[in-house]
């Protein structure tokens, strides 16, 4: 069976390195990080060593190589959300979830990760999750909060 | 065209086109460099080559910046070493205080800067890296805390090897060089050619160690120790006791190994010279029923994992005989064990080889049977120089000696392995012995032994069939000619392709640094001998001859392939 990766690689028309970021940025929308398998076959596409890739995407933070959880959290690390104190909303976190910036907890529902700023200072702190916005978050808001998406998670295992 | 610039208020001469670097270092001034590589385009990465011109608002590095007529330079100006001091205390910032229990203490390209430009205190300190040292490699290890990030063994591996096993990954400060994934270097392609060890400026990438096993085994009064070097070593072995290159020591390497303790010592010019043999016959065999054309040697080891792990399709091709180490590796344990009635069990066989490849070869599979390896050790140029030093051996006031006979007589076609074509000329002696039942009378082939070429091509008649041979140094020249072939070319029946630039003599086991002039003397020594020794071709080795008499039987036949000849197998690596 074709995977998702090999369509969107077969969809290409050209080998050329320029659209190497395009490639890998497409692979990671669908498959929500970039899988060794992923960067294998790119590097046969484009004829490079797999090193290499590796290197390209690692130098950009936005490639993921771990896959995400069923739910990313971003919380905002820019300096308006830093006064705000977003550090503590980190700990809180992180003493919650028992992970660590970039990685996921192990039942695959919440991963977390800090950003730059998310260009909304105004309502600080500010966190997205799965790109949906919640502005003024306390570190007593993130345990109900994590309950609520519990409950939401429809996945029938 | 050529114009007068200023530099230190002195008048010097330069050429149009070439770089500031370049025109100084003509003219005797010299600049501190860490990222530049002579062949290569300028990476201008590391700025210690840094000079001031006038009128520029910033210091500007040499080795990228072209030389123009109205260019006023000042090469050691306040600014200027200030400047490549900071560069020098940044570098040393996060660097392991570790020199004195470095592998490259004294040769360490990071560690002569520091004291040329008297950095006496630590300025600048910083965090340390606190990565783990890569030892997954059978022959290479990689301590990332050391490695400066000048990227010449990266640009080495892509441009030059072709493989690009290794890469920079993330950016600013958590920037390193790992091969792909952040996996072992087991795991990914690296081939071992350890062109990366010869250009790293620090102890970062250096062979693994296989002195203590070998001094063990020396210490221990029921093992039989048995000593093979290759036909570089003699040329190049010199250079690491502060002789110039191109000094022939062979009779006082012998004199030394047997002084530090050595039951035997032989010369692997002889497995050479069998390798030859097999190689020309089964040339010759391919050439009459045109099968598996064309052929490509397998006495590089880097080759050959380059072959199993990209073309796996092309193994066919490869000639199925064992590299020279193995030969002797496996005639010891063997023939020799045999007629001296020693057990195979008590026999440790030692190789140095300008190589550290070699130390992947002899730990593959195919190279051990029934529990006994072939060759148990295996030093590079280095360590055999750090082991004569251990043992207080003045080698260059010895007086010389022969290599032990049994399996030491050499022609001189067997010392020609040592350089790029060599082989391909060895092989062409003796096949056209073999379709002819003549000797070539032009036995030298020039059109092979040309220094500076990537890639060489010659074509010689030899009865009825005309032989195409190319040669190939570099491995990326070896992708091209593998191309046209693809594309149908096949005039080409014989390719010799070392993955090392100039061949072994310029390996990744050889002295540090192995400079270009160094390697055209080391080349010169080998063709001298050559020209000097009388036994020119391998079928002509009287002791050769004997051991096929009384051992081996015909060349290719049953019994040789059992001994000599060997299988490569598809490897999957992360290419």
């Amino acid at each position: 069976m074709k995977s998702k990766i090999d369509e969107i690689i077969e969809k290409q028309n050209n080998t050329d390195r320029s659209d190497l970021l395009d490639v890998l940025q497409e692979i990671q929308v669908i498959e929500g990080y970039l899988s060794e398998e992923a960067i294998i076959k790119t590097s046969q596409y484009f004829k490079l060593a797999s090193a290499k890739i590796y290197g390209i995407a690692s130098f950009y933070d936005h490639f993921k190589f771990v896959p995400q959880g069923r739910f990313h959290i971003k919380v905002c690390n820019g300096t308006a959300c830093h006064l705000a104190n977003t550090s503590n909303l980190r700990k809180e976190f992180e003493k919650i979830l028992k992970i660590q910036h970039g990685q996921c907890t192990r039942d695959g529902m919440f991963s977390i990760e800090y950003v730059p700023c998310m260009g909304a200072c105004g309502i600080s702190s500010v966190i997205s999750i799965n790109e949906e916005y919640y502005s003024s978050v306390k570190p007593s808001d993130v345990k109900d909060m994590l309950e609520n998406l519990r409950n939401t998670d429809d996945r029938i295992d | 065209m050529i114009f007068d610039i200023e530099v230190n208020n002195k008048i010097i001469k330069a050429k149009k086109g070439e770089t500031i670097l370049s025109a100084l270092s003509r003219n005797g001034i010299k600049v501190p460099t860490l990222c530049y590589m002579e062949e290569l385009a300028p990476s201008g990465a590391c700025r210690i080559c840094v000079v001031e011109v006038e009128g520029q608002p910033n210091l500007v590095p040499s080795c990228a910046q072209p030389v123009e007529e109205w260019m006023r330079i000042k090469t050691h100006s306040p600014k200027v070493i200030k400047a490549r001091k900071t560069i020098v205390e940044l570098l040393l910032s996060n660097h392991p205080d570790d020199c004195l229990y470095c592998e490259r203490n004294g040769n360490c390209e990071l560690q002569k800067l520091a004291v040329e430009l008297n950095v006496l205190e630590r300025r600048i300190s910083g965090q340390k890296g606190k990565q783990k040292a890569d030892r997954s490699g059978s022959s290479m290890v990689r301590d990332p805390k050391k490695c400066i990030l000048c990227g010449r063994c990266v640009r080495v591996c892509e441009e030059i090897i072709g493989v690009s096993a290794i890469d920079f990954i993330k950016r600013g400060n958590h920037c390193e060089i790992t091969p792909s994934f952040q996996k072992g270097i087991n795991l990914s392609s690296c081939i071992n050619c350890g062109q990366c060890i010869m250009c790293c400026p620090t102890g970062a990438l250096y062979e693994r160690d296989h002195l203590p096993e070998i001094i063990d085994s020396l210490n221990n009064p029921a093992k039989h120790v048995i000593i093979q070097y290759s036909p570089t070593i003699s040329v190049t072995l010199a250079e690491e006791f502060g002789v110039k290159s191109g000094k022939d020591i062979n009779g006082m390497i012998n004199a030394a190994l047997r002084k530090i303790g050595f039951n035997k010592v032989f010369d692997s010019s002889f497995g050479a010279d069998i390798n030859t043999i097999e190689v020309a016959n089964e040339l010759v065999n391919r050439i009459k029923t045109n099968q598996n054309l064309p052929m490509f040697n397998s006495c590089c080891p880097a080759w050959v994992k380059y072959i199993e792990q990209t073309h796996s399709h092309l193994i066919e091709n490869l000639a199925t005989v064992k590299s020279p180490q193995q030969i002797m590796g496996k005639l010891i344990k063997g023939y020799y064990a045999e007629t001296f009635n020693i057990s195979a069990n008590d026999i440790y066989t030692v190789s140095v080889m300008p190589c550290i490849a070699k130390k992947f070869e002899a730990q593959r599979e195919e190279m051990t049977h029934k529990g006994i390896t072939d060759v148990d050790a295996v030093l590079t140029t280095r360590e055999l120089a750090r082991l004569i030093r251990l043992y207080g051996i003045d080698i260059m006031n010895i007086e010389s000696e022969l290599a032990d006979t049994i399996l030491g007589t050499r022609s001189s076609a067997g010392k020609l392995f040592a350089v790029s074509g060599g082989v391909a000329e060895a092989v062409i002696r003796t096949s056209f012995n073999l379709l002819t039942g003549k000797d070539l009378v032009n036995f030298k082939i020039i059109e092979l032994r040309s220094i500076n070429k990537g890639r060489k091509e010659f074509k010689i008649k030899a009865g009825d069939y005309e032989i195409g041979v190319a040669v190939v140094s570099d491995m990326i020249n070896a992708e091209k000619i593998l191309n046209e072939i693809k594309n149908g070319r096949n005039d080409i029946q014989f390719i010799e392709v070392m993955a090392c630039p100039g061949g072994c003599v310029n390996g990744g086991g050889q002295p540090i640094p192995s400079r270009k002039e160094d390697i055209k003397a080391r080349i010169k020594a080998i063709y001298d001998v050559d020209d000097k020794e009388s036994i020119k071709f391998a079928h002509k080795n009287p002791q050769l001859n004997e051991l096929y008499k009384n051992y081996l039987g015909n060349p290719c036949d049953e019994n040789c392939t059992t001994i000599l000849h060997t299988s490569f197998n598809k490897r999957d690596v992360l290419l």
